[in-house]
């Protein structure tokens, strides 16, 4: 983008996140939510089969919202890099915390970059990596990175829907409470009650062999909120 | 105009080798891939010192298709390992066993799973039989170089196609080609000796019990004349190594039952019955 005049940095830094917050609040949520076995992810996705969260790694989920073609090259990554990292090392060297800091470094690349900010926020969750249980790390539009605890929202009015599952949210709930917690603060933020066909459900389960990442489809993520 | 691509890991749209972590390997960590990959030939003279020999093969069933394999690695007359293991689960539907020099052997091996599973995390969904064969055949071609050099890596596959749970067979020649078989395959120093026994005990509808005991019996016979194969160690307890695929995925016959085959094996063999 050629710029003739002359815009002060800041301007010029409020202009892009701007631009960036808004495509992303346009979109639908997607929460995470600590649980007795892991992480579970429950986000508003009416597709079938264009997801917004994915396996990268043996304990590493991804999750993303946003513009799906920029938040899917960045999974694509993602997993290229973790991949490599274990092939050269061992599988159980590869970190939630090295990818999300790999992210964190792209975004803020690509925010400060010559083309247009990326309309992406993403998580990363890890189970058993090597000090806790879980590890939520959370990276904005510019590369801005928190790590966070028992459960976080990203996409549109994500603050109001962290504090809404923050008031309903237990220690070790089970897998179908804490669906149902995601998929009621959901509903109470679009202010209409969210079918299973419209949910896309997965997750980390420390109990499963290996690959820790699971994901329920819709008949039995029906069947399971009753 | 700069451009958020920052090395080889970001993906582009519409290229060929996107799924491919070999590729990946290739381009991002060339020290680190194997020299097969990366076209490094080897240092002439390193051949002799290679650990080599084998006998591994496969067998079609009423419901699957079993693999199994010896247990020794050879360097020379020398043994350089009493328990080796040459088969390997490549995915949950499907396992290699892997003949030839051990060393690039158990590198495919291993490059091939990772292969198998970030093809199946980044597009959703996992390779179908075919198109597994069809990438093995490729590593096994890439390793010509070597090959020539007479560093061979002849792996077998087998599995069923996860889709359908149709078993299959494919037995690969040095330079990569790949054959399809609907019974048995046999490849590794043993090999003919093995694939004698197989032809003789082979049945279209066995059970799996009668299968597994096929295999162990052809290793048997392979061990017994072939010095690079070998057969049951009872003095250490190590056994062949043999596989079961079936629709319900990849698991191993357990120690105990795999003995249970080799003394009946033994008892035949030497007319003790």
């Amino acid at each position: 983008m050629a710029t003739p005049f002359y815009v002060a940095p800041e301007q010029m830094m409020k202009d892009r996140a701007e631009y960036a917050r808004k495509g992303i609040a346009r979109g639908r949520a997607l929460v995470a939510i600590e649980y007795v076995d892991g992480v579970v992810f429950v986000g508003e996705n009416p597709s079938r089969l264009l997801y917004k969260t994915s396996e990268i790694y043996d304990r590493i989920a991804f999750a993303a919202v946003g513009k799906y073609n920029e938040f899917e090259s960045l999974r694509v990554a993602g997993i290229r890099l973790a991949d490599v990292k274990g092939y050269q090392y061992g599988r159980d060297d590869v970190t939630g915390k090295s990818l999300a800091n790999a992210y964190s470094q792209a975004l803020g690349a690509i925010f400060m970059g010559d083309g247009k900010p990326y309309e992406v926020e993403l998580l990363i969750a890890q189970v058993d990596g090597g000090e806790s249980a879980l590890d939520l790390f959370h990276i904005l539009y510019d590369g801005s990175i928190v790590d966070e605890q028992d459960v976080v929202a990203i996409g549109g009015e994500s603050d109001r829907l962290t504090e809404i599952m923050r008031q309903g949210f237990t220690t070790g709930m089970d897998l179908t409470t804490a669906i149902r917690l995601g998929r009621d603060a959901l509903g109470e933020i679009a202010e209409r009650p969210i079918p299973a066909s419209d949910l896309e459900v997965s997750g980390l389960d420390r109990t499963r062999p290996r690959r820790r990442f699971f994901r329920i489809q819709e008949p039995q993520v029906a069947e399971m909120l009753g | 105009m700069s451009d958020p691509t920052f090395s080889d890991v970001f993906p582009r749209p519409f290229e060929a080798q996107s799924s491919s972590f070999a590729e990946i390997l290739r381009r991002t960590a060339p020290g680190v891939a194997p020299g097969w990959l990366t076209g490094r030939p080897m240092p002439e003279g390193l051949h002799e010192k290679l650990v080599e020999g084998t006998t591994i093969l496969a067998v079609a069933y009423s419901t699957g298709v079993i693999i199994a394999g010896d247990r020794r690695a050879t360097a020379g007359n020398l043994i350089a390992r009493h328990d080796m293991r040459k088969i390997f689960p490549a995915d949950h539907f499907s396992a290699v066993g892997i003949a030839g020099a051990a060393g690039p052997a158990m590198e495919l091996a291993r490059v091939f799973s990772t292969e198998l599973e970030h093809y199946e995390k980044v597009e959703g969904e996992p390779l179908s039989l075919e198109g597994k064969s069809n990438k093995l055949a490729s590593m096994v071609r890439a390793n010509l170089g070597m090959a020539m050099q007479g560093i061979i890596v002849v792996p077998l596959l087998a599995g069923v196609e996860p889709r359908t749970g149709t078993p299959g067979i494919f037995e690969y020649d040095p330079i990569g080609g790949r054959y399809e078989s609907t019974q048995y395959a046999t490849s590794g120093s043993g090999s003919l000796i093995a694939r004698q026994t197989l032809k003789f005990g082979y049945r279209t509808d066995a059970s799996e019990s009668d299968a597994v005991e096929l295999c162990i019996a052809a290793l048997f016979d392979a061990a017994d004349q072939d010095s690079a194969t070998g057969g049951p160690d009872l003095v250490r307890g190590v056994l062949p190594i043999a596989a079961v695929i079936d629709a319900e995925g990849y698991r191993e016959v357990d120690e105990a039952e795999i003995r249970a085959h080799v003394d009946t094996v033994i008892a035949a063999r030497t007319g003790q019955n």
